[in-house]
């Protein structure tokens, strides 16, 4: 919002939305409020965020990844993440295939040819100056596509980019001439990405975002109510990630390759190393959408060909350590936002990773089976989760666009996102068919106010006078200890998994759910998430409910946490109101 | 927010409930049931929350203003193209001449003009369809009055294909704006005449966005920025609209050709034309352009101070060498003068003493004499030459000065006695002093 104080007016703004992301960027627009990703002129809807200089020529994308193999000392990738950083905090890991990342100026820079002479010196880069060449033409691309100069756009950044580093990407922005029109957190893009889909419905929920990258892992626990996104918890592991699936792969063929070729590791080899990697990460790929993947490498070292396959189950257990750190990490982020999985109503995988089918298959066993997990592999109607974050973040492109600079900051100031949410459930109280009271939820807990809700909620058969008492209400987590002979059973539970381990083996082209690595749990225990009544606000008393009627309750709780309740018979006019100042 | 259904009943009232206008508050929210946290500023219904919260407006008054405001959109919207009376000459347009139709006037688009959307076009369209169709016109009566509606839909043809409305927005003089007149000029307004021009004439433009004309409080920069773009001005302007009707084929072929090339020359001719007279524009309104002349004056400004300083600097540095010459030359003058001063004093000086001391040598000489050489009755020739050598002797060992306090001493004493014993204490100490041996003394000893 700070780059643009000369920005294009609203009228004149041609808006996209930009994943920048540290291993592969997208660029998305919307046309009639659909969101679309763009493919650039290669093709490519996901592209790889790496910039390579070829006697003096620029390539990107998948033109300049493909350049790791045979020019790593001119072309740089994996360099978002160091945006607005101080070389001492910089984690250089990804950088060792490409140009290394070195202090100039006190800035992260890259030294690296990019002139057409011969003779001419190395420039030195700084990660700013980088990150505008390549949104540049991210922009162009886009251009290109829409036929428009693309002014405009939403970028999306992960939930821990401090201040700093959100001031030098819109400085690189500013520089790529580009009006930044907001900065979107990427868990929230994946949300509003579903959330805009025409079946959507609006409903209050917990989802939890798990961003799988190439590089690193970003998981989220968002409380959606009512439209309004509020971040709970956040977790970031640099481990567990894409790259350490190709890792395995990696490890699992120059292994194979070793035992045919003695002696002849190709790992020892910068440029064997390179061709490694890009084809494990194909073969990854390829094991995500079917069953079976070949791997095959040109004189993959010493001028030797290989060639090799490798099928799903087998990549699965290979790679059972990393895609369970994906299980942990989720756990983990769960816990810190103080909820248990129950409390989890939807899990959105988003990022490249998100397509291999296990880890969406883990989480299906984590969470309650109520708990919609939104991968393709799991939901037939599932977005690409490498689209999502560019999708989101062009939908918010197109609601902002015709707002003023001005208007924009204005209302993403401070004073307008912070809000008091209300740590307890505001309900009401009905009867059960076993007669005992039960908590009706009409303001969920972690609900951003001033809020307004309504229910309805059905009057006994018979009609007449009722009673609606608004009460607060808490969930906690009702654990049922199993019966003792189910208990014993234990021992017959783990054979059973070891059934079921061969079952899998012997149909090993399902995708199904079983797995060799389910946890047991769920047979030696039942848990259940119960609401607890707490603390009476209110009572209220509808007279003269007809047979069959229902009764309307308004919750409605202003900033200043005061509570109107509004009540009425379906149908009938006037009804009961009353205010409960805070 | 859509209302969910609970099918779990409400209870029944308990026995002798009551309460004031059936509601009983019993507790309520504190500080402590909420905490504060940050909600994402995205998503359509974060926009409704920031309305709200920025207008201070409770949920009930929001929902009546947007509803208030969508259904005034949609009036404006019917409105926009029906508002625009029809011109009765209009209506009596022959449809062969379509060429000299206003398209958009026909279309009731002419306060959008090239700013129409497609959409607004194709709306257009069906409005006037509907009133001016043919077979509502012969159900009034007026059978075979399709003149109207052939106008219309050559309208629709021409504005719906892109080329044919580029080609027929490049002649579209109604979207023109003339140049200001001197008099328009001389009643000021200058930066909303030409501002007006040049909005008009960037219609053309293939690049975007077109650069604004700005006012008097333009940047430097802006400004020629401004004349850079028109300068350079990219124009997709053309001019086939203007053509002559091309003879069909099955006529004669060299007569085709002929119109043919008479046509392209003509686009060329009145291709350069547009150029010249966008030029000739650009020329007058920056040879009137205030702020043209007032950066140049500032550049000026900013030149000649940089001379006049470099002027200035070379002055005093001139002057500062001279005045330091003059100072130099007087002060050797000064110290010439002194020195011959000193030299004359010192002459003056030594002179008088010169003086001083023959006149004191005198005076010592004159004392022996006066004391008769220290001889009772006349003086041997020996004792005169003892005791004048002694008194010579003296002479040249002592100083002036020293001849002085001795000629002090001795002058006024008469007494040979006394005199002696002057010359004796003076001879004594030069002795004592060293500066005379004992032996050399002749007449004056002890």
């Amino acid at each position: 919002m700070s780059a643009s104080k000369t920005g294009p007016a609203p009228s004149d703004r041609v808006a996209i939305g930009i994943t920048f992301g540290n291993s592969n960027s997208s660029i998305a627009y919307t046309v009639d409020d659909k969101a679309e990703v763009i493919a650039n002129e290669d093709g490519d809807r996901q592209i790889p965020t790496i910039l390579s200089y070829v006697d003096g020529e620029e390539y990107y994308g998948q033109q300049a990844k493909a350049f790791l193999v045979r020019n790593p000392k001119n072309t740089v990738a994996y360099f978002r993440d160091f945006l607005g950083k101080d070389f001492k905090s910089i984690d250089p890991t990804h950088n060792h295939a490409s140009v290394h990342p070195e202090e100039a100026n006190g800035v992260v820079s890259f030294t690296l040819k990019d002139k057409a002479e011969e003779d001419a010196a190395p420039s030195v880069l700084s990660v700013e100056e980088v990150s505008t060449r390549y949104l540049r033409r991210l922009i162009t691309s886009a251009s290109e596509y829409l036929g428009k100069k693309v002014t405009s756009a939403v970028i999306t950044i992960p939930t821990n980019f401090n201040d700093k580093q959100k001031a030098a990407l819109l400085a690189a922005a500013a520089a790529a001439d580009l009006e930044v029109l907001q900065l979107i957190s990427e868990p929230v893009a994946a949300v509003l990405a579903y959330d805009a889909r025409p079946e959507a419905e609006l409903k209050d929920k917990i989802v939890v975002v798990a961003e799988l990258g190439g590089t690193r892992s970003d998981v989220a626990v968002v409380a959606s109510r009512g439209g309004l996104y509020t971040v709970l918890a956040t977790a970031h592991d640099y481990e567990f990630a894409g790259f350490a699936l190709d890792n395995v792969l990696m490890d699992h063929f120059a292994k194979e390759f070793l035992k045919k070729n003695p002696g002849k590791d190709p790992r020892e080899n910068a440029r064997s190393l390179a061709k490694l990697k890009m084809e494990a990460e194909q073969t990854k790929k390829a094991l995500s959408l079917g069953t079976n993947a070949s791997f095959s490498v040109e004189s993959l070292a010493d001028g030797i060909d290989f060639s090799s396959t490798i099928n799903r189950l087998r990549y699965e257990t290979i790679a059972r350590n990393v895609l369970e750190g994906f299980n942990r990490l989720v756990e983990s982020v769960i816990k810190k936002a103080g909820l248990d999985v129950l409390d989890v109503d939807e899990v959105i995988l988003s990022g490249g990773t998100s397509h291999t089918p296990r880890i969406a298959a883990n989480f299906t066993n984590i969470f309650n089976p109520s708990t919609t997990i939104l991968a393709p592999a799991t939901t037939t109607t599932a977005i690409n989760p490498s689209e999502l974050q560019a999708r989101g973040a062009a939908l918010q492109a197109s609601l902002i666009q015709e707002y003023e600079a001005d208007d924009i900051e204005q209302s993403t100031h401070a004073a307008v996102t912070t809000v008091p949410h209300v740590t307890n459930a505001i309900g009401v109280v009905s009867v059960s068919e076993s007669g005992t009271e039960v908590f009706i939820p009409i303001i969920f807990p972690e609900t951003a106010v001033p809020a307004r809700r309504t229910v309805l909620v059905a009057a006994p058969k018979a009609g007449g006078d009722v009673l609606v008492k608004i009460v607060e209400g808490n969930t906690h987590i009702k654990v049922t200890k199993p019966e003792p002979k189910k208990a014993a059973a234990g021992k017959a539970n783990g054979s059973n998994s070891k059934a079921a381990m061969v079952e899998d083996a012997g149909e090993s082209g399902d995708e199904g759910d079983e797995s060799d690595f389910s946890d047991d749990s769920e047979d030696e225990e039942k848990r259940e998430k119960v609401w607890k009544i707490g603390a009476t606000l209110a009572e209220a008393a509808i007279r003269g409910v007809k047979k069959g009627g229902k009764v309307e309750v308004t919750i409605n709780v202003t900033a200043d946490l005061t509570v109107t309740v509004t009540t009425r018979e379906v149908g009938s006019k006037g009804g009961v109101r009353g205010t409960l100042s805070a | 927010m859509a209302t969910t259904l609970v099918s779990l009943p409400l209870p029944a009232l308990p026995e002798g409930w009551a309460a004031e206008k059936d509601f009983k508050p019993v507790g309520k929210l504190t500080k402590d049931s909420a905490a504060q946290r940050a909600i994402e500023p995205v998503g359509p219904h974060f926009l409704a929350h920031a309305r709200r919260a920025r207008h201070k407006r409770t949920f009930s008054e929001d929902d009546r203003i947007q509803a208030q405001e969508r259904a005034t959109k949609v009036e404006v919207d019917n409105d926009s193209e029906i508002s625009e009376p029809e011109d009765l000459m209009m209506l009596q347009r022959d449809a062969k001449d379509w060429k000299n139709q206003d398209h958009y006037k026909v279309l009731g688009l002419s306060k959008y003009r090239h700013k129409a959307t497609e959409d607004q076009i194709k709306r257009a369209h069906r409005k006037k369809v509907l009133k001016h169709h043919p077979d509502k016109k012969a159900a009034a009566g007026r059978t075979e009055d399709d003149n109207f509606f052939k106008c219309i839909q050559k309208a629709t043809e021409v504005l719906l294909d892109p080329v044919k409305r580029r080609q027929f927005d490049s002649v579209d003089e109604e979207a023109d704006v003339e140049p200001p007149t001197k008099k328009q000029l001389a009643k000021g307004n200058f930066y909303k005449l030409w501002g007006s021009v040049f909005k008009a004439e960037g219609r053309f433009s293939k690049n975007h966005p077109v650069p604004q004309f700005g006012d008097d409080k333009s940047t430097k920069e802006d400004v020629e920025n401004f004349y850079n773009f028109w300068y350079n001005f990219d124009s997709w302007r053309t001019f086939e609209y203007l053509d002559e009707d091309v003879p069909d084929d099955n006529e004669n072929r060299d007569q085709k050709r002929h119109v043919e090339r008479k046509n392209a020359s003509a686009r060329k001719k009145k291709k350069a034309e547009d150029n010249a007279r966008l030029r000739k524009l650009l020329d007058d309104c920056s040879a009137s352009d205030e702020r043209i002349k007032r950066f140049r004056q500032e550049a000026n400004a900013a030149k000649n101070k940089k001379r006049l300083d470099k002027e200035a600097a070379e002055k005093k540095a001139i002057e500062d060498a001279a005045a330091k010459k003059e100072a130099e030359a007087q002060a050797a003058k000064d110290a010439e003068e002194k020195a011959k001063q000193e030299r004359e004093a010192n002459k003056k000086a030594k002179e008088a003493a010169k003086t001083a001391v023959k006149k004191n040598k005198r005076v010592l000489r004159g004392s022996v004499k006066d004391a008769n050489y220290f001889a009772s009755g006349d003086a041997s020739p020996a004792t005169i030459d003892a005791v004048l050598s002694d008194v010579e002797l003296v002479q040249a060992k002592v100083d002036p000065e020293e001849i002085a306090a001795l000629a002090a001493k001795l002058n006024g004493l008469k007494v040979a006695d006394e005199i002696k014993g002057v010359w004796v204490d003076e001879v004594k100490r030069l002795v004592d002093a060293g500066k005379i041996k004992e032996t050399e003394v002749k007449a004056f000893k002890a």
